[in-house]
């Protein structure tokens, strides 16, 4: 027994110094997990802001020219209004992506509106970008939609006017009250640089030795296989708590979370449970991989669907039904729910253990799902 | 050792060959030819790689949101109450769960049991026939910022067309009528985000062949010590360069057409552009995927270190940086303009109106060049840096 862990530690002695020793491997570990954090954090954005906005008015009374007064108003999503003075002009800037969103108010406007006429405003966006179309869609028949209360209130006069105020709906953000996107992506990436880090150390480290042909040395060596597999595992998890650490310090210190001391060992205790079950992953990767080419694409084949299906981009919920057992089964899923609960919700011990407990039969099943292919291959 | 023999042997007979160029890159490019296909690794990124991405950004990846849970708290239980509830009810975007105190459910908010909650008071009828503010509350869980705000959206959206079907109130009706707003989307007819994303996908995929692949290419000649076994032969830079350059470009274009076959085809998107066009944008964006993923290899050394420059020069732009997922006129300034340096931005922006635009020369061509000059940049330096020596190189 005490003879087996003296062999472990050794191999896991040397395991470490292969990555360390390296000076761009040892700072690749360090650097790049930074300014992911940092660029992303600051770019995974889904809000709709400094739009151009085309306008063609063919009339240029009172009420067209309120209405413009609003979309002008409007700078924090429509930062430039570029004016048109035919449709062909209009049709143009649409296709050539100057402006994502047109609008063409009619020569009889204004006398239609104080009348109290129906009047017609013609839309036009681009729906090469259809996410920013459809929030702009909605953003600005909201503004027209407001502009026609208030004026409907002017000409009727009061009575009404308090009527319009039913649209007022004072909606409470709970765990990010200013909404920041930053908030929710600092908190997910410390699980996606993780997954990154861990999947990649272990993959390429049985193949690597494949492929420089030392792998024969270690099975000439005492080494028995689950201990090389646990040789090999321990660096993995070692660094991968490491840089988990590392990153939800970064995420304290310089994003402001409101991380507590509670949930820093809650996060802990979820990213030490979260690891194994990559390490799982990419042991297997690296029992298949012949070369390190191929043990780089199983862990990138199994990287892309993890982070697709984790709900870091777009909530898992939009997933068809029949796609969506995948993501159930992707500990990324649970790492990036649990450390966006953690950083922003305080949520109690009873919660996390209710929200966490899937990481454990699926790093059960990776790793004797490794170690079965492992000894496999061994023979 | 296998590839070592066979590359000494190689290019001892093509040096009793004299020295001839061609001879020497026709079994340079032979020797790169067959070393992809025979690594089933390769086959795997260019074609199986390609076809799972497709899939996912076809069904994986969705801003329209659907299924959402949200809490009602039915203070009131007047008709008017249950009413505005079936209008929760009767949509396809919302999974309801209604309790009658709220404390019941704000504890679910924690951990996303719940994305929100809709609160119709005690007072609720009062209120609303007053014409006070506020006649209903709305409590969003903000631990994905962007999808509470999506959510947020949803269900104002439906609080409104309930008020305008009630339409007690006269100004509502009459403001339904009195401005309407017509709509029309240009190139995506229906909005759907699948739409925007399959061609804009098609950027990563395209990363992946042309960095990922080539990064490790020259990386891993010196780790297995082949490069000595090149570098004694008379092959010149340009040589090395062009028999590591061509093969992986071929692959890159037949990639292409192989997944533009299945966009149009299998996924219904459409293609109004050119397959001219779509060559040449192509054509350009893999000189600058190459060009960086053998200037990857070339600076990195051991394999090791190549993947994670890939990953993080190469993939992470793609997906991030581009405006295929996030909203790059929305990042801050310094992001922006770095938006700028990494081709993803103006391929996805040719991809996309490529398929769903058609030839817009005035946005391709500026793209084009942009990327040509990018990769320009990136395969001069490259050529510079090949190691044509063993002290140069390590």
């Amino acid at each position: 027994m005490k003879l087996m862990l003296y062999r472990i530690a050794r191999l896991t002695k040397k395991e470490l110094l292969a990555v360390l020793k390296d000076r761009r491997s040892r700072f690749l570990l360090i650097g790049p997990p930074l300014l992911q954090l940092l660029i992303f954090s600051f770019a995974a954005t889904l809000e709709v802001r400094n739009v151009t906005l085309g306008v063609y008015m063919e009339d240029h009374g009172r009420a067209a020219r309120d209405l413009l007064a609003r979309f002008q108003g409007a700078q924090r999503t429509f930062r430039t209004i570029r004016y048109y003075r035919d449709l062909k002009t209009v049709r143009q800037a649409i296709d050539n992506q100057e402006i994502l969103a047109a609008i063409h108010i009619g020569p009889d406007f204004s006398k239609h509106i104080e009348l109290g006429v129906p009047e017609r405003v013609q839309v036009i966006l681009d729906g090469r970008n259809a996410n920013a179309a459809s929030v702009v869609q909605g953003y600005i028949n909201r503004i027209v939609e407001d502009y026609v209360k208030e004026t409907l209130s002017r000409l009727h006069e009061p009575g009404i006017a308090k009527a319009t105020s039913l649209d007022s709906i004072v909606t409470r953000k709970w765990f990010n009250p200013n909404a920041d996107p930053q908030w929710s992506t600092v908190s997910a990436l410390v699980g996606v640089l993780c997954n990154l880090v861990v999947l990649l150390i272990t993959a390429l480290s049985i193949a690597r030795e494949r492929e420089l042909g030392t792998f024969e040395q270690l099975l000439v060596s005492p080494l028995r296989p689950a201990e090389i597999l646990i040789g090999k595992s321990v660096p993995a998890i070692l660094l991968g708590f490491i840089e988990g650490i590392f990153m939800t310090c970064m995420a304290v210190v310089i994003f402001d979370l409101p991380l507590t001391l509670k949930g820093f060992v809650l996060l802990l205790g979820t990213i030490f449970a979260f690891v194994f079950s990559v390490v799982g992953v990419g042991l297997f990767v690296s029992s298949i991989a012949k070369t390190q080419q191929q043990g780089f694409l199983g862990a990138f084949t199994y990287q892309v669907p993890a982070t697709l299906l984790c709900g870091f981009a777009t909530p898992v919920e939009n997933v068809p039904d029949w796609l969506r057992w995948l993501a159930y089964v992707n500990p990324l899923q649970y790492m990036v729910t649990l450390s966006r609960t953690i950083f922003l919700e305080n949520p109690s011990t009873r919660v996390v253990l209710s929200m966490a407990w899937p990481l454990v039969p699926i790093g059960l099943v990776t790793l004797a799902a490794a170690t079965a292919l492992f000894r496999r291959r061994m023979q | 050792m296998q590839d070592m023999k066979n590359s000494i042997d190689s290019t001892l007979r093509l040096q009793r060959h004299g020295h001839n160029r061609f001879i020497r890159i026709w079994g340079l490019l032979k020797k790169e030819v067959l070393q992809v296909l025979r690594d089933p690794s390769s086959i795997l990124i260019a074609f199986i790689l390609p076809l799972i991405l497709l899939f996912l950004f076809s069904y994986g990846v969705s801003l329209d949101l659907r299924e959402i849970k949200i809490g009602v708290v039915l203070e009131q239980d007047s008709s008017k109450a249950r009413d505005l509830l079936s209008a929760f009810q009767g949509s396809t975007y919302f999974k309801l769960r209604v309790a009658r105190d709220r404390r019941q459910l704000q504890p679910l908010l924690v951990g996303g049991r719940l994305q929100a909650i809709v609160v119709i008071p005690a007072e609720f009828t009062r209120r609303k026939y007053r014409g006070d503010d506020n006649p209903v509350q709305i409590i969003v869980r903000g631990t994905d910022a962007n999808t509470g705000e999506l959510i947020q959206h949803y269900i104002e959206a439906t609080w409104r067309r309930w008020l305008s079907q009630q339409g007690t109130a006269q100004s509502n009706a009459a403001a339904a009528n009195l401005i309407d707003v017509r709509s029309r989307v240009w190139f995506n007819e229906e909005v759907e985000s699948r739409a925007a994303l399959i061609p804009g996908s098609l950027a990563v995929i395209m990363t992946l062949i042309g960095t990922m692949l080539t990064s490790l290419v020259v990386a891993r000649e010196w780790e297995r010590g082949t490069m000595e076994a090149l570098l004694s032969t008379p092959v010149t830079r340009g040589d090395l360069f062009l028999c590591k350059f061509v093969p992986y470009f071929l692959l890159g274009i037949m990639a292409m057409i192989l997944v533009t076959v299945i966009s149009t085809w299998g996924l219904d998107v459409p293609l109004r552009g050119s397959f001219w066009a779509l060559l040449m944008v192509t054509s350009a964006f893999l000189a600058y995927a190459l060009g960086l993923g053998l200037l990857i290899s070339v600076v990195a050394g051991n394999q090791f270190v190549a993947t994670q420059g890939a990953l993080i020069a190469g993939f992470l732009p793609a997906f991030i940086l581009s405006g295929l997922v996030f909203e790059i006129n929305s990042m801050p300034w310094p992001i922006r303009f770095l938006t700028y340096l990494f081709a993803p931005r103006y391929f996805v922006s040719s991809l996309r109106t490529l398929f769903l635009a058609g030839d817009v020369w005035q946005i391709i061509a500026p793209n084009v060049i942009v990327m040509t000059l990018l990769g320009a940049v990136f395969l001069i330096i490259t050529a510079r840096k090949m190691p044509i020596t063993l002290e140069t190189g390590k």
